[in-house]
């Protein structure tokens, strides 16, 4: 039977949602699926996957699966992924998986296609539709072979619903003492913030080179994003001036975004920053040039000074 | 105690971005990334760290240009392999994967994706296929214990992360790895007297086909252009009313 493997990411208190919504794709592709998740000490995020329609939830859990660590998650990922014959491995594009399922692929010999937004099948075969040139262009892919390995768009894909009946945990079994020992978890950088996660956020405030300081970034993009409970983006030139962390970066080489509503914020558009913007359904852009590119693409377009708009606005809402 | 760069040519995103045709652009370069992996690459050597940094590339006689500008940066070495067809990744870090075992590196760094394809895999794929240990998404690296490990500071989504990985390995570079140098004219000028080695995949003993194959690149559908308003109140009522997100 044909079966395709979800990769499931957590960070070891609950499940990442937007590693759920590979989940919708494996619907899209048909067959059974299974959930796979790797860590330790996992029984409640298990158990809080039981009801995603999957034939069941697979969980290696080991003490030497305490931290991701790509040589030993991706030999046990494509263990998995032989045992069970999973014709297509999949996971939710992000850090993680982009760490560790190339690694896999290498592994089970076969070809990977990075970021699907989309498929289409046609006379039994199936294609894959990915962004290519920072989301400029989109490239439709076929991959031959008896397996291939995905990462799908989160915000390509809707999340999916957890009304089925509870399925089967099965725990799967591999040999600890052979995992390969050449990587050693040191440390993370623990940033709490009670801010909601970026990519998951329902509004996200982005800024710009504008700006000018990290205290004003604060003030500016952080006051507009806490009066509507939303997230903190930046541009790539944003954080290289040392106004926001790296990982605030949105567009080509950071995070894809696509909340309800994006407000940008001294934003000009270059194309990198576009592409990780462009599903958002609603993209407010507030400028000083009126020839910004990114008024090309926002839903309302406001010109103006940053710096008196966006107090009023803080104003305006927490008014409301 | 040799460091391997392999680097892509790529159209130049910044002519892309004002052309507004990424894929047609007559332009090449080497991938921004790659040029930050040769950049860090020739720090390592500068500091004594290494004492040759070999460049491996793919492609037709045309990318010699690419070997010429990585030469002229500072490269030592380099190495085209003589393939000119529209390889997948896999393909790619079979290739390389060859390529690494002719060279015996201690290290091995390259960019964490070209900006072209966007797929970053080529890096992972090479350490899986060698058994080596990886750290992907670097913004920066040490070595310690007499090279026998690198302390790597990779770019997660959560944030940053330290790993060590023992050497060889396989190393991939963000954005905020370094900042590459300018090419000097003693350097270009050097560059023209370095050899460039062209290899075949017969003569490295590896025979690959690519298992994906682009049908079609097509625009994405473009947004509609939006309203423009005028002050803040207005913004808020249409915010309220008409797109209904507040």
């Amino acid at each position: 039977m044909a079966e395709s493997l979800v990769l499931i990411e957590h960070d070891r208190q609950q499940v990442k949602r937007p590693s759920l919504h590979a989940i919708t794709l494996a619907r899209q592709l048909g067959g059974e699926y299974a959930l796979l998740v790797l860590g330790h000490g996992l029984d409640g995020i298990a158990a809080s996957l039981v009801s995603y329609g999957a034939s069941a939830v697979v969980v290696a859990d080991d003490p030497g699966l305490a931290e991701p660590l790509a040589d030993r998650y991706a030999t046990v990922i494509a263990e998995a992924a032989q045992e069970r014959g999973a014709t297509t491995l999949l996971g939710t594009s992000s850090t993680f998986s982009k760490d560790i399922l190339p690694r896999a692929a290498a592994l089970l010999d076969a070809p990977m296609v990075t970021d699907v937004v989309a498929i289409e099948k046609m006379n039994g075969s199936i294609s894959y539709r990915r962004p290519i040139n920072a989301g400029s262009m989109f490239a439709t892919v076929k991959v031959e072979g008896d397996r291939r390995i995905l990462t799908v768009r989160a915000t390509a894909f809707e999340p999916p619903a957890a009304n089925a009946a509870p399925c089967a945990i099965k725990r799967f079994d591999f040999d600890a003492a052979s995992l390969p020992n050449g990587m050693q978890f040191i440390s993370r950088e623990e940033r709490k913030s009670d801010r909601p996660e970026l990519t998951e956020a329902r509004v996200v405030v982005s800024g710009g080179r504008p700006l000018k300081d990290k205290e004003t970034f604060e003030r500016l993009v952080g006051g507009l994003a806490d009066a509507l409970g939303g997230a903190i983006g930046a541009t790539r030139a944003a954080v290289d001036a040392g106004m926001a962390p790296n990982d605030y970066q949105i567009g080509q080489t950071g995070k894809i975004v696509a909340p309800e509503l994006y407000i940008a914020l001294g934003i000009s558009g270059a194309i990198q920053h576009l592409a990780g913007i462009k599903d958002s359904r609603v993209i407010v852009a507030i400028n000083k040039d009126p020839d910004a590119p990114i008024f090309q693409m926002a839903t309302y377009a406001l010109v103006g000074d940053l710096y008196r708009i966006v107090p009023q606005l803080i104003e305006s809402i927490r008014r409301a | 105690m040799k460091i391997l760069v392999p680097f892509k040519s790529v159209a130049d995103p910044n002519n892309a971005i004002v052309a507004g045709a990424a894929v047609s652009t007559p332009k090449s370069v080497i991938n921004p990334f790659d040029e930050i992996a040769i950049e860090e690459a020739l720090r390592i050597r500068e500091r004594g760290q290494a004492t040759e940094s070999v460049g491996v590339t793919i492609g037709p006689p045309a990318v010699d240009e690419q070997i010429r500008a990585a030469l002229a940066m500072g490269v030592d070495h380099a190495i085209r392999i003589d393939d000119s067809r529209a390889l997948d990744p896999y393909a790619v870090a079979r290739i390389l994967g060859a390529v690494v075992k002719r060279e015996a590196p201690y290290v091995v760094i390259m960019g964490k994706q070209a900006v072209d394809d966007d797929s970053n895999q080529v890096g992972q794929m090479l350490a899986g296929l060698l058994g080596w240990p990886q750290a992907t998404f670097v913004s920066k690296v040490e070595f310690l214990d007499d090279k026998r490990r690198a302390r790597c500071t990779r770019e997660t989504d959560a944030g940053l992360e330290v790993v060590e990985v023992n050497l060889p390995a396989i190393i991939t570079a963000d954005l905020r790895l370094n900042e590459p140098r300018y090419v000097s004219l003693p350097g270009l000028i050097k560059a023209r007297r370095k050899p460039i080695e062209v290899l075949t995949c017969d003569q490295l003993g590896v025979t690959v086909r690519p298992l994906t194959t682009v049908l079609s690149i097509a625009r994405p559908p473009k947004r509609a252009a939006g309203t423009r308003v005028e002050s803040v109140e207005e913004l808020i009522t249409k915010l309220k009313q008409e797109a209904k997100v507040l």
